[in-house]
């Protein structure tokens, strides 16, 4: 079963919709049975790090993930919000993350060029050819973003993508059955669905 | 590569599609939910939809509507129209919008704004200014369909709503709207200059050509568009449309 942790922080419905396109059925829970019982977790999320990672706590869910992903090596996916939460610490709220991946949220520096905060739309992602979750799509795939925080990885192995805007940043992070990334794939077209399928398929 | 969006700009009148030529005059254009389902295939950016009767009707927000619109698209979509309270924000972007559009309600209950992006972050609000021009060249914004003139300078209200959390700005120009003669660069590009946030143009754009002459002159960071995209040819046929990936991708050249 796919168990989509619901923290109460914004889009589940759109990601549920993706893996139903896929043929998938998901349950939106925070209860341990569920989380342990897990063949796949899902974190979603939109909104502010330190609302998220407070919501997190006080839903309970966070001793069964860590049995669940650390333990028992269940594949995850962090999607936004909830990818930076996998990470030890942001400077939004400067506060902690669950730390899983070690690495941090940084906040975009205005450039003052057309660059706005935040960045919103389609970018590209340079991916190594091994990163399986990228599978059947070319490099340089564009995604749909939307964030005003953004990863950095403090060990380059965790980087299993990067996008340019402002600066480069880790589009997407790694660490073994720990996957996070920056932008929507319940938004971006086919090439965001043969993500998540991936996900299932190859994690 | 980052590539500045282009958006279509639907407009909701009741449960029907209509286009406006200087926000009068309606022109009905079909179904949204067949439109939102058009534009998935033709792979659109982004989706913006507004209720164009909702604030001057003091009528509620069309959540049935808008969680079928949710069901639909798998693009991102915005959501304005007779949002005035946070659990307005709260239910339709529970229904899968990434952001909702905030017109009146800014100027009235400017603190919404906050009790929004303090929630939800900076990236799921925009503001919506209706700007005219008047016979003296000088620029003010209207609410209510352009039937309430707001007092104050534009911009001192775009610091303010910075201030309190907007994440977008959403110009419409209405004197351009629907006219299909070219958008409004000079005084967006002050716009763009002045904040810090994305700003989307609206009002005018004809063609592609706009576009690009739009983004690569620096006075916008996304396009939005409601004619171009909704009619085709000189005798307005209805025919949803979108630009091809290559012309997408020649934004990025600037």
């Amino acid at each position: 079963m796919i168990v989509i942790v619901d923290y109460g922080m914004g889009n589940n419905y759109s990601v549920i919709k993706a893996f139903n396109r896929l043929g998938v059925e998901v349950k939106v829970s925070n209860n341990s049975e569920d989380i342990l019982g897990a063949d796949k977790l899902i974190l979603p999320g939109v909104g502010n790090f330190k609302i998220g990672i407070s919501n997190m706590k006080s839903s309970g869910c966070i001793k069964s993930l860590e049995e669940a992903v650390r333990r028992n090596k269940v594949p995850i996916l962090g999607i936004c919000l909830g990818a930076q939460l996998l990470l030890q610490h942001s400077e939004e709220g400067d506060v902690e993350g669950l730390g899983w991946i070690k690495g941090i949220a940084l906040k975009f520096k205005s450039d003052l060029s057309q660059n706005k905060i935040p960045h919103v739309g389609w970018n590209s992602i340079v991916t190594s050819d091994k990163c399986k979750l990228f599978k059947g799509l070319p490099n340089n795939t564009s995604f749909y973003f939307v964030h005003s925080y953004y990863m950095s990885c403090e060990q380059e192995e965790n980087s299993l993508g990067v996008t340019q805007y402002i600066n480069q940043f880790d589009s997407v992070v790694g660490y073994e059955n720990i996957i996070g990334v920056q932008f929507h794939p319940e938004k971006s077209h086919s090439e965001g669905l043969i993500v998540l399928r991936n996900f299932l398929d190859n994690y | 590569m980052f590539r500045p969006r282009v958006i279509p700009i639907l407009l909701l009148s009741g449960s029907h599609l209509v286009k406006t030529t200087k926000f009068k005059n309606p022109v009905y254009i079909g179904d949204p939910i067949n439109a939102v389902r058009v534009f998935n295939e033709l792979r659109a950016d982004e989706l913006i939809l507004i209720d164009i009767l909702a604030t001057v009707n003091k009528k509620p927000i069309q959540l049935e509507l808008i969680k079928r619109i949710g069901k639909e698209a798998f693009m991102p979509f915005s959501i304005g129209g007779g949002i005035h309270k946070f659990e307005d924000a709260k239910e339709i972007i529970g229904a899968g919008a990434e952001k909702v559009i905030l017109n009146s309600a800014s100027f009235l209950n400017t603190k919404l704004l906050s009790e929004i992006s303090n929630h939800y972050g900076h990236q799921s609000l925009a503001v919506s200014l209706d700007i005219k021009k008047n016979i003296f060249g000088k620029y003010s914004i209207y609410i209510n369909r352009g039937k309430v003139k707001i007092n104050g300078d534009i911009f001192e209200w775009l610091s303010k709503f910075q201030d309190f959390g907007a994440g977008e700005f959403f110009l419409n120009f209405i004197d351009n709207d629907g006219k299909m003669e070219g958008y409004n660069m000079e005084f967006s590009r002050k716009i763009v200059n002045f904040t810090q946030v994305p700003v989307v143009v609206c009002g005018g754009g004809r063609s592609f050509n706009d576009i690009k002459a739009l983004i690569s002159s620096g006075s916008a960071s996304a396009a939005a568009a409601g004619s171009m995209f909704v009619f085709q040819g000189p005798r307005k046929a209805v025919l949803l449309n979108y630009p091809s990936k290559k012309d997408l991708r020649s934004l990025c050249e600037n």
